[in-house]
């Protein structure tokens, strides 16, 4: 019992940090980016060529994972995305389907459908106790990780200049704009560290869930539940919102296989439809 | 008084909007010809029947779609949800009539498929008439996702991932069976959807489907000249319902076969590409995309299906990044450029 709850409190973390980078690009700039799961897939696969071969340390790969996700997103941003923020929401759904299919092609190509194990080392495996319950070291590894994170956010958002400034053009860009905040390059520097928040994910992700080629398109619709419920307003929604998704599921594939999946998408619809702003977000939506 | 009047003698703008009403509903060469051809594609290319058939379904789903997005301008990731409800329906009705009793009989299967497509359109219509087209993109994916997993979870029903087997729709109007050549499988999905977009056409073209680019245009003001926009939303959502329902229809019964694979994501994705491609609001759009989206795919698939994937992605990217609006648009903005370049000489 507890160990599912930890269990899926570790996923649900790690869905958290996958998909807040997403909430922040659709909070800030109304942007729908589906393709933001193929930033945590190249966080993924880099992880898992640098550790197969090259023999990098699995340490390192993490740190390497953002870096190399995030120069990629501020990449395509400045190059590609920044053309669509003023076109429609089909057109930028089209566009990232685009590059979704491209990303999977890609890796494809390179790497082949199959499935990537990783191997973690060795103090990473195994279980413990932990108040009782038995936990894989990894797990914990995960949650101690992902919660740091959480904390380090809040604070950068709370606590530091960029932080106001972010929040104030999330809340009303064009006013935002109009008292002299440099809306562009905030976006510009939140999308690149959301991308490398994402590969940051994938190559934490990479001990848990298992990556192939179709990773960005299996994930994606997990990452629009954690922003629907969640709401684009605050972190600790969406972050709630990763939480009882990930407990959810994990539960719900051990106790009631069948339905799982049913239970969570008719729970995405019903707060579609019944709070359309999300679950945790105050006021009305923008 | 003056409305004594009116009622007897049409205004002259009332004469004018009916002239300009009919002029949009006539047919032209291009049109005609476009159905010649597909025609005579029986005679021309008899050895890609079964690819054609398959065209004409996509085409249709793809015409769903139009309705939908194109023309009342719901954005939706969902439509394989109805594709995938009309070939279950149909597929299970043809495989219970086995071959024989009335069941199975195609047409009536494709008035079964549509039927449960659009009822469930009709009962899901209300979800997507509030919200941002994020939230409709969501519910509707939501939905579909809802179906694919009814689909694949029970397995009494629909077989599971394993698809459902053994559907046997009797002849087609009790004389053409099914053949192995896709004769028939060609000629009554060309008829189907012929039949079908003439009624399309038919609806968009009438003041009905005059209000619905209204709403489309902006709901805001549509509602304020008295137009119920909620009911047409329904109507509309439930007519493309039922349009993907008889696509989904026609696929089982052409490959006497059903699979979770028709309602997955992919078969939305692919159908909504399809129209882009073509040219979303134009009725030519999907079936122009359909054309050009599997001819893409039987040549770069079979290199390898990596390559189609990868070109896909980046046609997609390409179009939406340089040219608005899919070929139609693209052919339509020359035209009005070649036209007022007339004009200025």
């Amino acid at each position: 019992m507890l160990t599912i709850l930890l269990d899926g409190i570790a996923y649900g973390m790690l869905l958290f940090i996958l998909a807040v980078g997403l909430c922040v690009t659709l909070g800030l700039m109304n942007f729908i980016n589906l393709a933001h799961g193929a930033f945590a897939m190249a966080g993924g696969y880099l992880t898992i060529t640098l550790m197969q071969q090259a023999g990098v340390p699995f340490l390192v790969c993490l740190p390497a994972a953002f870096i190399f996700a995030a120069v990629l997103g501020l990449l395509l941003e400045r190059t590609l995305y920044r053309h669509l923020y003023d076109k429609t929401h089909l057109d930028q759904v089209l566009f990232s389907i685009g590059l979704v299919f491209m990303a999977m092609a890609m890796v494809d190509y390179a790497y082949g459908a199959n499935q990537q194990i990783v191997n973690l080392p060795e103090y990473l495996t195994g279980r413990i106790n932990f108040l009782g319950a038995s936990i894989g070291v990894y797990r914990l590894f995960v949650i101690v990780i992902c919660s740091l994170l959480v904390i380090g956010l809040q604070l950068v958002l709370t606590q530091t200049r960029f932080g106001s400034r972010l929040r104030a053009a999330v809340d009303d860009g064009r006013v935002a704009r109009g008292m002299g905040i440099d809306v562009t390059r905030i976006f510009a520097i939140t999308f690149a560290v959301g991308s490398g928040l994402a590969g940051l994910g994938g190559a934490l992700g990479t001990g848990i869930i298992s990556f192939d080629p179709t990773f960005p398109l299996k994930y994606m619709i997990y990452f629009l539940i954690v922003i629907s419920v969640g709401g684009t307003t605050t972190i600790t929604g969406p972050f709630l919102a990763a939480i009882l998704l990930g407990v959810a599921d994990v539960a719900g594939k051990y106790y009631v296989p069948a339905v799982g999946g049913f239970i969570i998408y008719t729970i995405m619809v019903l707060v579609l439809i019944l709070r359309p702003q999300g679950l945790f977000a105050r006021g009305p939506a923008r | 008084m003056t409305d004594m009047t009116l009622s007897h003698q049409p205004s002259p703008e009332a004469v004018k909007a009916r002239a300009v009403l009919l002029g949009r509903s006539r047919w032209g060469i291009a049109e005609i010809a476009f159905w010649v051809i597909a025609a005579a594609c029986y005679f021309l290319l008899p050895t890609k029947l079964s690819l054609l058939s398959e065209i004409a379904i996509l085409g249709l789903l793809a015409l769903s779609i139009d309705l939908v997005l194109g023309y009342a301008g719901i954005v939706t990731l969902g439509q394989g949800a109805f594709f995938g409800i009309g070939a279950y329906a149909a597929g299970l009705a043809a495989k219970h009539g086995a071959g024989a009793g009335p069941w199975s009989d195609p047409l009536i299967g494709l008035f079964i498929g549509g039927g449960f497509a659009a009822l469930i359109g009709f009962l899901t219509s209300f979800l997507v008439l509030r919200g941002s087209d994020l939230t409709r993109l969501m519910v509707t994916l939501g939905v579909a996702l809802i179906v694919d997993e009814i689909v694949n979870q029970a397995k009494w029903l629909t077989g599971g991932s394993d698809g459902l087997q053994g559907v046997l729709p009797s002849p087609v109007l009790g004389i053409w069976d099914f053949d192995l050549f896709g004769r028939t499988a060609f000629i009554y999905s060309m008829s189907v959807l012929f039949v079908l977009f003439v009624i399309a056409r038919a609806i968009v073209k009438s003041p009905f489907g005059l209000s619905l680019q209204a709403i489309k245009g902006n709901p805001l003001r549509t509602r304020a000249i008295g137009m119920p926009v909620n009911g047409r939303l329904v109507a509309i959502y439930t007519i493309g319902s039922f349009y993907a329902g008889v696509a989904g229809a026609l696929a089982a019964q052409t490959t006497q076969f059903a699979s979770p694979d028709y309602v997955a994501f992919h078969r939305s994705a692919d159908a909504l590409l399809m129209l882009v491609f073509g040219g979303a609001g134009h009725l030519y759009g999907g079936l122009l995309g359909s054309i050009i989206f599997r001819t893409m795919q039987d040549v770069l698939g079979n290199i390898t299906p990596q390559y189609w994937q990868f070109w896909l992605g980046a046609t997609l990217v390409g179009l939406v990044l340089f040219v608005r609006g899919g070929i139609l648009g693209l052919l339509a903005g020359l035209r009005d450029r070649a036209t007022r370049n007339g004009g200025a000489k």
